[in-house]
C-alpha cells in the first residue's frame, strides 16, 4: 500500500507552467504538415473536375461554364484527397485553420487559367 | 420482496460524454438488471459505401471514430488489399504499426484520464492528458492530423517519416516512458484508487469468453485474445506479449491498460529499430471483387470490418463491428449485482466508444 | 501479407441452430453477426473464432423469413440480432432481450433493407 503517490506529481504541476495554450490570445499549435484548409492556385487549374469527383465530402463544386471553383469550408473534412489527386498539382494545404464563422457559405474562386495558344487553336477547330 | 425501481442512466450523464442509455432496475441500492439502448447518433456510415468510390471510403472509414481513427483506416485498407491481392511494401507496414501504437498510447491515456475523472480524481485526469498531448504532437508532426491522421491509403501509406524524425521520436518516447511510470504508479499503487476499484464490476473468465468480450475487457478477465498476435501489419515481426490479468474487476482492466502503454512504447521502439528502407506505397489499379473479414486490434479490442465488392468501384457492403458493440453484453453482466454508485466507474471501465459503435 | 484463412460455409436456415450449437460446444466464441442485402435477398453471416481460427456460417433469406435467434447459445448475440432487425428489418424469433425496434432508433425505418420513408410509417 502506498500513500501520497500523487504528491510528487501534483507538486510538480503546481510549480511548472500550465500545459495549455491560452488560445485565442496565443496562436494554436501548428506543424509543417498540419492540415488547415485547402487553397487553390487559380492560374493553374485546368477545370478537369477530378477534385470534385474525389472529394468524399462533396465540398467542391466546379462550374466549367463560368470558370469558377467553389468550396464549402464547413463541408470540407480536410482530408487531403483533392490535393493528392489534382493532376496539375494546383491545390495546396495551408497549415492555418479556417476562422470560425457564424453562417454557412461557400468560397468562390474564379479560375484565371488560359489554355496555351496552341491547345486553344485546336479546341476552336473542334468546337 | 423489496420494491423495484427503474433509474435511467444517460444518454446525458456527466461521466460519459457519449450517449448510451441504460435502464437500471434497482432493489434498494443494488442493480439487479441493466437494459442498454443505443441509437442516439446512428450516422449510417455503412450505407455511404454505396455512394463513394472504394478509394475514398478510406477517409470515411477513418472518421468512424475520433480516437482510434488510424486503426479504422488501416483495417479498411487491409481488407481491400486482401481482396485485391495487393502486396504492401515492408516500410509501409512498419509505419502503419508505429502509428497504430501511437494511437493506442493516446487512446489509453485518454481513457486513464477519463477513468480518473469518473472516480473523482481530477488532478490525475489532467496529468494523463498532459502526457497524451505529447503523443498527439508527434502524430500531428508526422501525419498532419492530431486526431484524424489520414495517413493510410490502399496500397501503403501517404506519408513517410524520415530517419531523423524516427530517432527523435524514439528519444522522446524514453522520456514519455518515465512520465508514464510515475503516472501508472499512482493508478496502480494509490490506496484510495485501489479501494475504489478492487472487486468492482467483476467479470468471470467464462463470461468474458462466451459473451464475446474484446480487448482489455477480455484480457482483464484472463482471456488472452489479442489480434495483434495474428501478425497483421508488422506485428508478426515484432516481439511482444499481450498484458493479461485474471481478476476481472475494474482494477484489473485498469492494470491491463497501464501495462499496455509500456507494451506499445516497446513495440514502437522495436519498429523504429527494425524499419527497412524502401518505397511506402504501390499503385493500385482495378476494383475489388470478393469479400473479406478483416480484423485488427484496437485500443478497445477486436475490430472487424466486413467488406464485399462486386468488381465495380463501389462496394456492396462494408460492415464495421466495433469493440464496444461486443463489449455491451459483458457490461450488462458486470452491472448485475453492483451498487448504483459504482455504475459510472463500471461503464467507463470497458472504455465505451458509442459513436464508433453506431457508425 | 497476412492472409487469414476464412472458411465460409453456406447452410440452410433449418441447420443454423444445430451448427451454432456445435460451434458453441467446440469452444468457439461469437465474433459477429452481420447482414448484407444483395438484390432482393439478405445474406446473414455468423462468424466464430477460436484461437484465431476464423469460421463463418452463411444463410440466405428473403425479407419475410423469420430467422431463429441464437441468443440461447450465445447470450451476447442480442446486440447483433436487434441491430439486424432495426437496420434491415429481418424478423428474429426468440431473442432473449427483444427491443422491438428500439435498439437503434433511425428516422427512416429499416434504412439498410427495404426502407420505409418517413411519411409512410405507421
Ligand atoms: S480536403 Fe478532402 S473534403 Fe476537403 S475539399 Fe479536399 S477532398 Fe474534399
Ligand atoms: S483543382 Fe486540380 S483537380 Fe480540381 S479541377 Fe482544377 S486542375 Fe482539376
Amino acid at each position: 500500500m502506498a500513500f501520497f503517490e500523487m504528491a510528487k506529481t501534483a507538486l510538480r504541476t503546481v510549480l511548472s507552467r500550465p500545459a495549455t495554450i491560452r488560445y485565442p490570445f496565443e496562436p494554436a499549435k501548428k506543424t509543417l504538415l498540419t492540415r488547415g484548409h485547402v487553397t487553390i492556385d487559380e492560374s493553374k487549374c485546368i477545370s478537369c473536375g477530378t477534385c470534385q469527383r474525389k472529394c468524399p465530402a462533396q465540398a467542391i463544386l466546379l462550374n466549367k461554364e463560368e470558370k469558377t471553383w467553389q468550396i464549402d469550408r464547413l463541408r470540407c473534412v480536410v482530408c487531403n484527397s483533392c490535393i493528392d489527386t489534382c493532376p496539375v498539382k494546383c491545390l495546396f494545404m495551408d497549415t492555418q485553420y479556417t476562422a470560425p464563422v457564424v453562417s454557412r457559405g461557400v468560397d468562390i474562386i474564379t479560375i484565371t487559367y488560359v489554355k496555351p495558344v496552341k491547345a486553344a487553336d485546336k479546341g476552336e477547330a473542334q468546337g | 420482496m423489496t420494491k423495484q425501481i427503474i433509474i435511467p442512466f444517460g444518454p446525458q450523464h456527466p461521466v460519459l460524454p457519449e450517449p448510451i442509455h441504460l435502464d437500471l432496475v434497482l432493489e434498494d441500492e443494488m442493480v439487479v438488471e441493466a437494459i442498454p439502448s443505443i441509437g442516439y447518433i446512428h450516422r449510417g456510415f455503412e450505407k455511404l459505401v454505396e455512394k463513394r468510390e472504394f478509394t475514398e471510403y478510406v477517409y470515411v472509414a477513418e472518421r468512424t471514430c475520433g480516437i482510434c481513427s488510424f486503426i479504422h483506416g488501416l483495417t479498411y485498407c487491409q481488407g481491400i488489399e486482401e481482396i485485391m491481392k495487393v502486396e504492401v511494401p515492408e516500410r509501409a507496414l512498419y509505419l502503419r504499426t508505429i502509428w497504430s501504437e501511437y494511437s493506442r498510447l493516446h487512446s489509453h491515456l485518454l481513457w486513464l484520464g477519463l477513468f480518473a475523472d469518473s472516480f473523482g480524481f481530477e488532478n490525475l485526469f489532467m496529468n494523463a492528458w498532459r502526457i497524451r498531448e505529447r503523443i498527439l504532437d508527434v502524430m500531428e508532426q508526422t501525419t498532419g492530423g492530431r486526431v484524424i491522421q489520414g495517413s493510410c491509403k490502399i496500397g501503403g501509406v501517404r506519408r513517410d517519416i524520415n530517419g531523423e524524425k524516427l530517432a527523435q521520436m524514439s528519444k522522446d518516447l524514453d522520456s514519455i516512458q518515465q512520465e508514464l511510470e510515475e503516472l501508472t504508479n499512482v493508478f496502480l499503487r494509490d490506496a484510495s484508487i485501489k479501494h475504489r476499484l478492487k472487486n468492482v464490476g467483476v467479470l468471470s473468465r467464462d463470461d468474458a469468453y462466451s459473451l464475446g468480450a474484446a480487448g482489455p475487457t477480455a484480457r482483464g478477465s484472463g482471456v488472452a485474445i489479442d489480434l495483434r498476435k495474428t501478425g497483421y501489419a508488422a506485428y508478426g515481426k515484432l516481439n511482444f506479449q499481450p498484458a493479461v490479468e485474471s481478476d476481472g474487476d475494474c482494477y484489473a482492466r485498469c492494470m491491463v491498460r497501464c501495462r499496455e502503454l509500456f507494451t506499445s512504447i516497446d513495440l514502437i521502439q522495436q519498429a523504429i529499430r527494425k524499419i527497412p528502407d524502401g518505397p511506402t506505397d504501390v499503385k493500385v489499379t482495378g476494383a475489388p471483387d470478393g469479400e473479406y473479414f478483416t480484423r485488427s486490434e484496437q485500443p478497445r479490442g477486436e475490430l472487424v470490418h466486413y467488406l464485399k465488392g462486386n468488381g465495380t468501384k463501389f462496394l456492396v457492403r462494408s460492415r464495421i463491428r466495433t469493440p464496444t458493440l461486443t463489449n455491451i453484453p459483458p457490461l450488462v453482466k458486470m452491472l448485475q449485482g453492483c451498487e448504483l454508485a459504482d455504475v459510472p466507474v463500471i461503464v467507463l471501465s470497458i472504455d465505451p466508444c458509442i459513436s464508433c459503435t453506431e457508425r | 501479407m497476412t492472409t487469414e484463412e476464412q472458411l465460409t460455409t453456406s447452410i440452410e436456415l433449418g441447420q443454423l441452430i444445430g451448427r451454432v450449437e456445435k460451434f458453441k460446444k467446440e469452444g468457439y466464441r461469437l465474433v459477429q453477426v452481420n447482414c448484407t442485402k444483395i438484390g432482393e435477398v439478405y445474406e446473414i453471416n455468423y462468424s466464430f473464432d477460436k484461437d484465431f481460427v476464423f469460421r463463418n456460417l452463411r444463410i440466405t433469406v428473403t425479407g419475410e423469413t423469420e430467422v431463429p435467434s441464437i441468443s440461447g447459445m450465445y447470450w451476447g448475440a442480442f446486440v447483433y440480432e436487434n441491430e439486424m432487425h432495426d437496420l434491415f428489418g429481418i424478423q428474429v424469433k426468440g431473442m432473449n432481450i427483444d427491443f422491438k425496434g428500439n435498439f437503434i432508433r433511425t428516422s427512416i425505418r429499416y434504412p439498410f433493407g427495404a426502407a420505409i420513408p418517413k411519411g409512410e410509417q405507421p
